[in-house]
């Protein structure tokens, strides 16, 4: 059984990897240069010519993309091949403003859908492998890359999409699904479904999932691999630069391997914009070298990672990102105090409470609340109203030292915090800061 | 043992949550023989002895609401100046604490029996027949 997709780039000596970089940048930023007139006028500004970068060295003289570029150029303006080439487009959820479109050449599919085919090959699947995929298609990336990964696999490919829980349950009974991609929050919610019917992992032949799209947390993930009895796996993507599959994890499970022949990572200040040295927590951004339709340069991604070269157990030698810290996005500046949402679910798990929860943020007379309202299950309950009470103040007190501030917890029943099949909202902020 | 099966139900503190509740009960053909309600800002828990304790048990579980079940003694407290007084004495002597407890809604005369969630129901038991105090059985509770 193949240990890898691509043997020769996954295990391709560093020296190698940053030879075979630096000619494909190169021709890249020709390309870009020659045929996006939105980036070139960005070069222009920066008094950048593509003949200045002659190596990944050269990079961080390129002028960096962001969202708002994206939105600006929408809906062609960042196009780098006639739309005669292209076959497909995809779309971002759109949570964070206005869409973002994304073109894809056959060629950029292909490439894509190798680098799923690695996530899927590093997860323990084959040929034997029976895939169920239950991310959303459509507009979506989720769906329709991990389906394409699945099928260069040569899985056998149950095209899902997201939704009717009964049913996803059936077909991986009835049909043996051995690995399940989806998003983490609806992996949860079907290892619950699970255990609802009355069913236990040894009535599925699961053995591994494949989950991404939306942060998680490592409590997340053993609380998955418990409900379910599978080994789970990340994956990281974004529309922008292709979709899942930019960054997968190996079996050591300590980071995501970075398929770095195609996407280039820095780690920049999200403040000043200046590269950091490997190691430090910073903003990463990706540089698309292969894509023909839609070459982002320097794409900022908002997410907060590390970045790491240590020698992984699995013989890939592909540079490893941890699981983001949280997207700046999802930041939230809470009394002065940064908070994600990711702590909070830390603190649930570590405390035994399902990650079900809803964060409520307001401003009342000039200060800023937040109320964490987290689903109790029927064990914690009591009938003493001092025990419940005090089941609180713990949680209230975790969370405070966790966090910095000082939250409000609301235990309120089970299934009363809307499941989500796609990514779940977590956080509302009322707070009218902008207009 | 003579003790009676209370149900507590977690409701949250939202307006028409306890009809929502109390319809469902009574929809299902249960009858209430008593209740009580502890409630904070955010919740409540409400607290039934009903005369069908399973079936209650299988409609909340059913509907998702979050319940706990626990054992509790009913008193029949005679209906008199120092009634109550004698039989909290009796469980104090016996150094048992009452967490809480709730009168029942009924009409037999000379008697106001109570329900009591203690920390020992054995000794608790023991102490009050020791004193004389008749405890309700629960064949009385779920069908006075």
């Amino acid at each position: 059984m193949a240990k890898y997709w691509h043997e020769d780039i996954e295990t391709m000596s560093p020296e190698d990897m940053r030879k075979l970089q630096n000619e494909r940048l190169v021709k890249q930023v020709h390309h870009v240069y020659e045929n996006v007139p939105y980036y070139r006028d960005l070069m222009d500004k920066k008094g950048v010519k593509p003949d200045d970068i002659r190596s990944v060295d050269d990079l961080h003289k390129l002028p960096f993309l962001s969202k708002a570029d994206l939105r600006e150029a929408y809906p062609f303006g960042l196009l780098a091949k006639p739309l005669s080439d292209c076959v497909r487009i995809h779309s971002t959820s759109g949570t964070t403003g206005k869409r973002v479109v994304a073109f894809y050449t056959q060629h950029d599919i292909d490439l894509w859908e190798d680098c799923c085919a690695r996530a899927i090959t590093a997860a323990g699947g084959n040929e034997d492998d029976v895939v169920q995929i239950a991310y959303g298609y459509g507009l979506f990336t989720g769906g329709m890359g991990v389906h394409g990964g699945s099928h260069k696999v040569g899985c056998l490919t149950l095209p899902m999409s997201s939704g009717n829980t009964e049913r996803q349950i059936q077909f991986m009974r009835d049909l043996g699904a051995t690995i399940l991609c989806c998003t983490p929050s609806y992996a949860a919610y079907l290892g619950e479904s699970l255990h609802e019917m009355g069913l236990t992992p040894d009535d599925i032949k699961l053995k591994a999932g494949i989950f991404g799209a939306e942060p998680w947390t490592e409590e997340m993930r053993r609380s998955i691999e418990a409900s379910l009895g599978i080994k789970a796996y990340d994956i990281f993507g974004l529309t922008e630069i292709s979709g899942p599959g930019v960054a997968f994890e190996c079996e050591e499970q300590s980071g995501m391997h970075i398929n770095e022949d195609h996407f280039i990572p820095e780690i920049i200040d999200p403040e000043t914009g200046e590269v950091l040295p490997e190691g430090t927590v910073g903003e990463l951004v990706f540089t698309s070298i292969t894509k023909e339709a839609f070459p982002l340069l320097r794409y900022r991604t908002r997410d907060l990672c590390v970045l790491s070269r240590k020698k992984c157990s699995c013989g890939r030698t592909l540079i490893k990102m941890a699981k983001p810290m949280g997207r700046s996005d999802d930041m939230m500046i809470i009394r002065g105090v940064n908070v994600f949402p990711s702590q909070i679910e830390t603190v649930l798990i570590e405390q035994g409470y399902s990650p079900n929860y809803l964060i409520e943020v307001d401003r009342k007379n000039n200060t800023d609340t937040i109320d964490i309202s987290v689903e109790m299950n029927p064990d914690q309950f009591s009938d003493k109203m001092k025990d419940v009470q005090d089941k609180e103040k713990a949680l209230a007190a975790a969370m405070k030292t966790m966090l910095g501030i000082n939250p409000k917890v609301h235990l309120v029943s089970p299934k009363t915090i809307a499941r989500s099949e796609g990514k779940a909202v977590r956080v509302i902020d009322r707070r009218k800061l902008h207009d | 043992m003579d003790t009676i099966k209370q149900i507590s139900i977690f409701v949250e503190n939202q307006p028409g949550k306890l009809a929502e509740l109390t319809r469902l009960i009574a929809d299902a053909g249960i009858d209430l023989r008593t209740l009580s309600l502890a409630d904070t800002r955010d919740f409540g828990i409400l607290r039934v002895i009903v005369n069908k304790p399973d079936e209650t048990e299988k409609l909340l579980k059913e509907n998702d609401w979050t319940y706990k079940t626990a054992e509790v003694i009913g008193v029949k407290v005679p209906d008199r100046p120092g009634g109550v007084a004698e039989v909290l004495e009796a469980i104090n002597e016996a150094a048992v604490n009452v967490e809480y407890m709730y009168a029942f809604v009924n009409r037999i005369p000379g008697r106001a029996d109570t329900v009591f969630r203690v920390d020992d129901i054995e000794t608790t038991l023991k102490a009050l027949r020791s004193k004389g105090i008749e405890i309700l059985t629960p064949e009385e509770a779920y069908c006075i």
